[in-house]
């Protein structure tokens, strides 16, 4: 026994199962399988928070689940290695038959069958009297070269014959369809290295500029160069809604998101743009979305002196369609004590019968923020960084609401407030105070929105592929490949008795029809060409 | 569009819609009592054939049958041949019957609900002046016509009124899950569905489906044909079990796979366009065209089983009833995305248009 040959032997073995159409198959029901379990518990790509509360809500058995890489089932290890040991079937079968495809473009058609009779739609004809048959075949040959048949003749003594195939698009497009496949899975997989993904909230009238640190959140590619980024700026200059107001059924659902913008490349002028919902801004080889967007109140706070130590507009996030939002303020500097404050801004204030407040209306109809002020340590200085979204308020004293005895701050547009304990004042600072006085508070609150901002260098090669596939499936499924036979024998009367069958590769549901086609459409021709000249072509 | 119109034109679109179901109800009828008549008239031509010598083989019992058909009833007249496959089909069923005056019925039944389908459908776009099918109720509608329409068309082509019973079945259970789980009011189109891609990726995925519907139908006839085939070869099984006569009349299981295999393969030409859309319309929506949300995932899965049916078509030991099954586990996937994922599943296409 010679163990080297055993190996090769035993790698040729597998090499073989690997590529055969039953482990092909075999990988597919697998794939398909394999692909269930990501729709059944959330995934930490696509909704990172639904993971953090299965773990709260099944504490037992998300460990074990985390375990098996049921969070993260794109990116598992068996996901991922049935796919790539699918793609390596796919190659090993793809590289053979194309240089087998090649072989059979430049191949003759094969020698015409002894007997027709049993094959697909087998059909005869007698020819018009005095005809020659190798005249018929030569007619039968133009016939069925001109439909797209590549076409060979034989002829002997007695008879003659044309051998004609056609469809080899058909294998064509199959070998295209499995390459094109390869290239999305190399494209998507290395494609995502070469991008970045990044996301910033702008509050109308604010601008941001393309650089790393402008982002809110920033997820570069593996192989992206920070240095890269085009440092062009965008500002939001106005960011409108609106609300359906007619139908009472879809009453306060959303019709339209719409930010103007403007972008201003480095050392160019600027230009005006327009981010929608489903239209991104493309430019400067970024893509801009629109991903949310909500009220952003304008909140300044007063030192007993007068000094202004907070001003800013701050965007709350949404919490439900009506858009009753939450908000952080933090004020580290300028006060007696470091000030916190958890807001909540209801754009069209209405009460619960259980005196808590909510919103009933998304727009600014009658728009009301709430504070609830903490004193104490905000944990700034520690150098951690925090979320502006988020207070913690385990080291910080309340000082209004809950069982504070004290009411928490109201504030209409234009309104102020004391701070409790002598801090100083706050206020909601009111946008538009002319129009509000009026009664219309639609200007009263500046709007943010958040974009995401990706710049994907790949998705070009992506569509290519794509249709690539599509183009490949069309021919590969749907163009018949066949061959076809028409032979013409002389009786010993003289008379011409002609043939026809044809054979399917693949499935062919045409076929039958196809031959009886070239059969009338043969005959048709002997019948108005006759007497032909006798000149035989032979290739 | 005002919103008295508005109202109104959604009524007409609700009677319109219950008198589809009403007609799709007795189509349905027709096309049962036509199975019953060909079960029945196979059972007589049974027992007269008892009379052939019991231990000849299949084939002469079949031909046997074949002298006798003239004692079933067939068109008098010779209708001109539509198309050479349903010239096929007709000589490749083991017993030739060819159309009954309820399948007749049951065919203008079908036409004439399909037409007030149609009606309910398009009076429903205009009642929300845009394309009827941005929620659940609306791609029920269209889905379920788009099925129809499907069904009707190949109709033309190839004689597969047999399928009747199963379409309008399954179209009357769709339309009645809908009008009274999914029904909605009309609302205008949320920003994320105002796009060009709504139009194209849904409407192809509707059609797709009704592919698909029809490929699952001819493949559970393929499967069932394929046991009375075996059963007939194995002449000395006792008659048992589920008979289902009136197979005897349709065409042969070989004939059934691929009939199957065409529709399914457009099927999934049309299905991978869909994932392509998707993937487009996702890009400009959400910023990525991929991010297995579990309606991608089921697409995804849906057309990885379609992709495995191909290829167990091309795979030995996998022709015939493994492969039927796999069309068949396809279409229960694809329902299942439609049914089950839409409305219970957690994601970012949540276009159910139910309150949760
Ligand atoms: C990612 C995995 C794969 C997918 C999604 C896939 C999908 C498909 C599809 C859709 C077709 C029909 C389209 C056409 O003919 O143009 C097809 C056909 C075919 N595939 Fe694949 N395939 C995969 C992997 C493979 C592998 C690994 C092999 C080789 C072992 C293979 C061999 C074939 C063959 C021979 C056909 C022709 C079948 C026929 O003529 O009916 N495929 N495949």
């Amino acid at each position: 026994m010679q163990p080297k040959l055993g190996l090769t032997g035993w790698l040729r073995w597998f090499w073989r199962q690997l590529t055969s159409m039953r482990t092909a198959l075999f990988l597919l029901l697998m794939l398909a399988i394999a692909a269930i379990p990501g729709s059944l518990v959330p995934q930490r790509s696509s909704d990172p928070n639904g993971v953090t509360q299965y773990f709260a809500d099944n504490a037992d058995l998300a460990p074990i689940l985390d375990k098996l890489q049921a969070f993260d089932v794109y990116t598992s290890a068996w996901f991922s290695s049935i796919y790539l040991l699918l793609f390596i079937s796919l190659i090993g079968c793809v590289i053979p038959r194309t240089k087998h495809h090649f072989q059979a473009l430049r191949a003759k058609p094969p020698t015409t069958p002894a007997r027709l009779g049993r094959l697909s739609g087998f059909t005869t004809r007698d020819a018009p009297e005095q005809t020659d048959a190798r005249d018929a075949i030569t007619h039968a040959r133009a016939l069925l070269k001109s439909s797209g048949y590549r076409v060979v003749r034989f002829d002997s003594d007695t008879e003659s014959s044309v051998s004609a195939e056609r469809g080899y698009l058909r294998e064509t497009g199959n070998l295209v369809f499995h390459a094109a496949l390869v290239g999305i899975l190399v494209t998507a997989g290395f494609g995502g290295g070469y991008g970045f993904a990044g996301q910033r909230v702008i509050v109308e009238g604010q601008t941001f500029v393309n650089t790393l640190l402008a982002y809110d959140s920033f997820n570069p590619g593996r192989f992206f160069d920070d240095t890269t980024l085009d440092p062009y700026t965008l500002s939001l200059d106005d960011f409108s809604v609106s609300y359906e107001q007619q139908n009472l059924q879809a009453y306060g659902q959303p019709i339209d998101f719409t930010a103007d913008v403007t972008v201003t490349p480095k050392g160019e002028s600027a230009e005006p743009g327009v981010v929608k919902v489903n239209g991104p801004l493309r430019t400067n080889g970024t893509s801009i979305y629109l991903l949310g967007n909500g009220y952003a109140p304008t909140i300044q706070v007063t030192a007993p002196d007068g000094t202004v130590v907070f001003s800013d507009s701050v965007p709350f996030l949404p919490q439900d369609a009506n858009l009753t939002s939450l908000g952080i303020v933090k004020v580290p500097d300028g006060l007696s004590e470091q000030l916190g404050m958890i807001g909540f801004f209801y754009p069209t204030q209405d009460k619960a019968a259980s005196g808590a407040n909510f919103s009933s209306y998304p727009d600014l109809e009658y728009p009301l923020l709430t504070l609830n002020v903490y004193t104490g340590d905000l944990g700034l200085d520690a150098g951690v960084p925090t979320s502006v979204y988020s207070l913690v308020t385990d080291t910080l004293t309340r000082q209004t609401g809950g069982k504070t005895g004290v009411a928490s701050i109201e504030l209409k547009p234009g309104a102020s407030a004391e701070l409790p304990g002598d801090l100083g004042t706050v206020s909601f600072v009111d946008n538009n105070p002319a129009a509000s006085a009026a009664g219309d508070f639609t200007q009263s609150v500046p709007r943010f929105a958040s974009f995401d901002i990706h710049h994907d260098p790949t998705q070009i090669w992506l569509l290519s592929f794509s249709m690539l596939v599509l183009f490949g499936l069309f021919t590969g499924l749907l163009v018949p490949r066949r061959r076809v036979w028409v032979k013409a024998t002389t009786g010993i009367d003289g008379t011409v008795h002609l043939e026809y069958a044809g054979l399917a590769r693949g499935d062919d549901p045409a076929l039958e029809a196809a031959i009886t086609n070239v059969a009338d459409r043969h005959l048709k021709l002997l019948k108005t060409h006759q007497p032909v000249v006798a000149n035989p072509e032979s290739i | 569009m005002n919103l008295t119109d508005t109202a109104l034109l959604n009524s007409y679109s609700l009677y319109a819609l219950y008198s589809a179901m009403a007609v799709y109800a007795l189509a349905f009828i027709a096309f049962a009592v036509d199975l019953a008549r060909r079960s029945s008239a196979v059972g007589a031509m049974e027992s007269d054939l008892t009379t052939v010598d019991a231990a000849s083989s299949v084939g002469s019992a079949v031909s046997a049958a074949r002298t006798s058909t003239s004692t079933l009833e067939r068109p008098a007249v010779k209708r001109p041949v539509l198309s050479r496959i349903s010239a096929r089909m007709d000589a490749d069923a083991a017993l030739p019957y060819g159309r009954s005056a309820s399948l007749r019925v049951g065919v203008a039944l079908t036409v004439l609900a399909w037409a007030l389908h149609l009606a309910a459908t398009i009076m429903r776009g205009f009642a929300a002046d845009r394309v009827p099918w941005a929620n659940m109720y609306e791609f029920a509608l269209t889905g379920t016509l788009l099925i129809m329409t499907v069904f009707l068309i190949v109709l033309i082509r190839s004689d597969l009124r047999f399928l009747g019973t199963f379409v309008t079945g399954l179209v009357l259970v769709l339309l009645g899950v809908a009008a009274l789980q999914f029904y909605v009011e009309v609302a205008p189109l949320p920003p994320a569905l105002q796009s060009a891609w709504l139009v194209i990726h849904v409407f192809v995925a509707s059609l797709a489906t009704g592919m698909f519907a029809l490929g699952f139908a001819l493949s559970t006839v393929q499967l069932l044909q394929f046991r009375r085939e075996n059963r007939v070869l194995d002449a000395a099984a006792a008659p048992s079990g589920l008979r289902l006569r009136f197979l005897a009349t349709l065409p042969s299981s070989a004939t059934l796979e691929n009939l199957a295999y065409r529709i399914n393969i457009i099927g999934f030409i049309l299905w991978t366009f869909t994932l392509m859309a998707g993937s487009i319309w996702a890009e400009q929506a959400w910023g990525r065209y991929w991010g297995w949300d579990t309606k991608e995932v089921w697409t995804f899965i849906i057309w990885v089983i379609y992709a495995g049916y191909i290829h167990a078509r091309a795979t030995r030991g996998w022709r015939g009833s493994r492969s039927a099954w796999l069309a068949i586990i396809g279409f229960s996937a694809v329902m299942f995305n439609f049914g089950i994922v839409n409305v219970f599943f957690k994601g970012l296409h949540a276009y159910s248009g139910l309150p949760l």
